[in-house]
């Protein structure tokens, strides 16, 4: 792989608890553990996990919307931790964001306009005619006719409000964009839609996708490279292909299990795991996944097993892989 | 027959009148006891009303204007809101989408279980306890003993959705309405959940309407499917035949839009968004988005075509294959 | 119809005439007593000059004191409202009187709403310490009470309109502080300022495009209705004599040196000035009260 846009390794957040009020010690949710991840350019990485599991925590950190508590996330090489002035105003010109719900992204009061303007104004000189040149541009690009430059956000549908956050995105080239469930308050015969355009501005454009969801089927068709969170800590990355033929942590392998089938004929395997994903305040021991896996060996509840290197590319961690 | 819905038409008066939504306009399907219909749609096709109309809880505005709605042999919308709520709980069950607003944060998870056995059944004391056990132990809530002790906000949302469907199971009801209950749960709770219901389905002979606009859970949970759209049923038909060969491009579209695993072919998309009801297009409703569109689509509503293998669809292309039904 | 359009259908810019229709729709939706009521005033603001019939300040000449109004035995057209104890058209002050009223009342409003609005913003915005500092501020500016600190503000520092103006608007900032930090907070959280920091706008660009834009409403619906209560505050405070200094003529002024003659008989020296001042605090609460659920966030299709 040519050098990476994104490269994370060991990235830990942990949020202080504080104790109770009359003793008990002070605990921390570690809601990221330990997680490595990289994004080639013009590749996208899915990240997949229930709740609970810190995808949402890791984007905030690669957006430095929260700084981490150790690890480092580099972006094309740099340290993101240590940019400043110019170079954060950079990295924000580089990387951007687009939101699950397409109702608060846009500001109400604002037209579509100087919505998708807006880095532009931030990062470039450019002057009035230049803007309104690119901000064309790029409505084109999400399939949006320049006229819709002078409305307001709450004259549009659901779908188009997304097409305008992801035009808004692409405004000052950026390479690479955080999508975090970008579909998943969608009406389903506009979900293909947004898939489809955010696929051919990969092909088109070049620009790397971190694309959080939980929908399975829909994070393998568009990501090129899957990982798997669970607790905090990442248990399997793989090829999506690879992935979806052959998933070897049992967790991934619930998550197929739980998956929703796509013919009435199509039962799955195996019956749904049991049990809830616990606290983070109170982590099982030894693997976070053992409580509930039915593959469980005494191992599993004294030590936490490793990411490792498989044959076919992908990682996993999880002793029975050892 | 547990359900018989014949030509329901509901519709909401907003300004005085001056406004008519078509929310719901001539939906008719039947239920058996023991089988499960999904009713998918997306937002604006008038699933959701065409429930509420059901049990008879419209919001103000809008009004059931004509068509039957006949529940174990009753027409229910000839029911004063005194019979239907004797009949709500008990006999007709709902589960809706959020349980944090169909559970009461300040009363026990015993005393909510226990309500409908209480009132509909006049169960008391030890008779009522076990009950309420019994219940959670059918929605597989671990510890019930002492879980029902406690209060909504000290349960995670997959057991919250449980107990609300254990509160619906507690009138013993012969028919559950369940609006999108699993929308708000992470993939693997909402497996589980999914076969809880189908368990419980195949242990008590319940009839259940599964309210969706996720296809998947169809191909999971449902024998027959409607498909609506627009406030109506442009497709209906046994699971498999919609899933095999389905006859409206409406649906047609739908499918193809589902990402399939293993799959990386572009997804089919259907262009345009899901329409206003206050402001649908002429003719058919779904023709400005349809691929296979026709002039006539434009200016005349299709009616029921019956193309033989038990589905019936509102398409001017089974036109010329078939005569009217 | 003819083609199906050739991609989805999207919103267009509604043409002239189609916005001009909007607007004239929203207008007639307004509270009608309100509207006239104010603007009935603002006129008689605007037009004093040419409506009053006499100069205020100077006694009618050939007129008595204490003519009564013109229906009256003893009142005469000529000076319709009657005069007061020097003679002067009582008309003609209430006329003048308006544009101390009015001007006091919105300019006192927006010095008031400026300042709120401005703290209210830094203190849910920018958070930590400043937040800390300001609401401290205000809670103890809001311990004393307004009236009697305006009163005492205006002794220290003598009275002049400009001065009243500055005065009221320092004594009523605090509500809007109040209001328009617990809205910035809640924006705050917001998914599109979020965004807007993501894409490296700096506070004050925030402030500027995304903060302030979207508390104007709840600005606007508070002026409106701080309107009515600083002009009662300037009443009060010509009632009591530190207020806009005669001989520029002030309905609570008028209130003040009727306060002899009331028992006396002279009536119209008390309740016409009283009346004004009762209609236009009338007025301006109906059109606050209608803009608020005119411009209630929930009512809007966002």
């Amino acid at each position: 792989m040519s050098s990476p846009v994104l490269e994370v390794r060991s990235l830990t957040k942990h949020f202080p608890v504080r104790g109770r009020l009359f003793g008990g010690p002070a605990t921390s949710v570690k809601a990221v553990d330990g997680v490595d991840l990289t994004i080639g350019a013009g590749e996208t990485l899915g990240l997949i996990g229930e709740s609970g599991c810190g995808k949402t925590t890791t984007s905030k950190l690669i957006l430095r919307q929260e700084t981490p508590t150790s690890g480092t996330i580099r972006f094309e090489g740099r340290d993101i931790a240590s940019l400043q002035g110019a170079d954060l105003m950079a990295y924000r010109r580089a990387v951007q964001v687009v939101f699950q719900d397409p109702f608060s992204s846009l500001s109400p009061r604002m037209r579509v306009r100087d919505i998708v303007a807006e880095p532009l104004e931030i990062h470039t000189d450019l002057p009035r005619e230049g803007v309104d040149e690119r901000v064309r541009e790029v409505l084109a690009l999400v399939g949006l006719p320049p006229d819709v430059a002078p409305l307001f956000p709450h004259e549009f549908s659901g779908g188009q409000r997304q097409r305008i956050a992801i035009a808004r995105a692409l405004a000052t080239h950026t390479r690479l964009i955080v999508l975090d469930e970008p579909v998943s308050a969608l009406d389903v015969s506009v979900r293909a839609q947004i898939i489809n355009q955010l696929e051919g501005l990969q092909r088109s454009l070049g620009v790397s996708y971190l694309f959080i969801g939980h929908d399975l089927a829909t994070v393998a068709h568009i990501s090129q490279r899957i990982a798997v969170m669970y607790l905090g800590k990442i248990v399997e990355t793989a090829e999506s292909d690879a992935l979806c033929a052959q998933p070897m942590h049992p967790y991934t392998k619930a998550l197929f299990a739980a998956a929703l089938p796509s013919h009435p004929d199509e039962q799955p395997h195996e019956r749904a795991i049991t049990g809830e994903v616990p606290s983070a305040l109170a982590l099982p021991s030894g693997c976070r996944f053992h409580p509930r896996c039915p593959s469980a060996m005494p191992v599993c509840s004294q030590v936490e097993p490793v990411l490792r290197r498989r044959d076919n590319g992908g990682e996993v961690a999880c002793h029975l892989y050892e | 027959m547990v359900l018989q819905v014949a030509g329901l038409q509901t519709y909401f008066f907003t300004f005085g009148g001056a406004r008519v939504v078509k929310a719901v306009d001539d939906v008719s399907f039947t239920l058996r006891e023991g089988e499960t219909l999904g009713l998918v749609g997306e937002s604006g096709s008038g699933k959701t009303t065409t429930c509420l109309s059901i049990v008879g809880l419209l919001p103000g505005a809008g009004r059931i204007v004509g068509g039957r709605v006949l529940f174990e042999g009753e027409d229910l919308t000839r029911k004063s809101q005194r019979e239907l709520r004797r009949i709500r709980g008990r006999r007709i069950a709902v589960i809706l989408q959020d349980p944090m607003a169909s559970l009461n944060p300040l009363f026990t998870i015993f005393r909510q279980v226990a309500e409908p056995a209480f009132f509909h059944q006049h169960l008391r004391g030890r008779s009522l306890r076990d009950r309420v056990q019994g219940l959670l132990r059918a929605v597989r809530i671990p510890s019930p003993e002492w879980r029902m002790r406690e209060y909504p906000h000290q349960m995670s949302g997959g057991m919250r959705q449980r107990i609300v469907g254990a509160i619906a199971l507690a009138g013993g009801p012969k028919l559950v309405i369940a609006d999108e209950p699993t929308t708000n749960l992470d993939v693997t709770i909402q497996a589980q959940y999914l076969d809880l219901l189908k368990d419980i389905q195949r242990e008590t002979g319940v009839a259940l309407i599964f309210v969706t606009h996720n296809l998947g859970i169809v191909a999971k949970m449902c024998d027959r499917v409607a498909v609506m759209y627009a406030g109506k049923i442009v497709e209906q038909a046994p699971v498999r035949q919609l899933f095999d060969a389905p006859k409206h491009p409406y649906t047609r579209a739908l499918l193809g839009s589902m990402p399939k695993l293993g799959n990386k072919e572009p997804l089919y998309s259907i262009r345009g968004q899901p329409p206003n009801p206050a402001d649908l297009p002429g003719g058919c409703a779904f023709h400005p988005r349809c691929p296979e569109v026709m002039s006539r689509c434009m200016t005349e509503e299709p009616p029921e075509f019956r193309p033989g293998d038990g589905s019936v669809a509102r398409c001017w292309l089974l036109n010329d294959v078939l005569s009217r039904s | 119809m003819a083609t199906v359009p050739a991609d989805t259908r999207f919103p267009t810019r509604r043409s002239a005439t189609g916005r001009v229709r909007a607007m004239v729709k929203a207008t007639r939706e307004a509270p009608l007593i309100a509207v006239v009521i104010l603007g009935g005033l603002i006129l008689a603001a605007l037009l004093a000059d040419v409506l009053a019939p006499y100069d205020p300040t100077l006694p009618v000449k050939g007129a008595e004191m204490f003519v009564p109004p013109f229906w009256m035995e003893g009142g005469s057209l000529a000076t319709p409202l009657g005069t007061d104890f020097q003679g002067r058209d009582i008309l003609s002050r209430l006329l003048y009187g308006a544009r101390v009223s009015l001007l006091v009342g919105l300019m006192g409003t927006l010095v008031a709403g400026g300042i709120g609005t401005a703290l209210g913003i830094l203190a849910g915005y920018v958070g930590g310490w400043v937040d800390q500092v300001i609401m401290r501020v205000t809670d103890a500016w809001l311990a004393l009470p307004a009236i009697v600190f305006a009163i005492f503000l205006a002794a220290m520092v003598g009275p002049s309109m400009w001065n009243i103006i500055v005065i009221l608007g320092a004594v009523y900032w605090t509500r809007y502080a109040r209001v328009i930090r617990g809205e910035v907070l809640t924006l705050r959280e917001r998914d599109f300022v979020k965004l807007a920091e993501i894409a490296g706008a700096s506070r004050l660009r925030v402030i500027r495009k995304h903060i302030l834009p979207n508390v104007m409403n709840t600005a606007t619906v508070l002026a409106s209705l701080t309107v009515g209560v600083v002009i009662i505050a300037e009443a009060s405070l010509s009632f009591l004599g530190v207020g806009v200094p005669p001989p520029q003529p002030a309905w609570g002024l008028m209130l003040s040196e009727a306060r002899p003659t009331l028992m006396a008989g002279q009536w119209w020296l008390t309740v016409f000035p009283g009346a004004c001042i009762l209609l236009i605090v009338l007025a301006t609460q109906l059109f606050g009260d209608w803009l608020r659920v005119r411009l209630d966030p929930q009512l809007r299709n966002l």
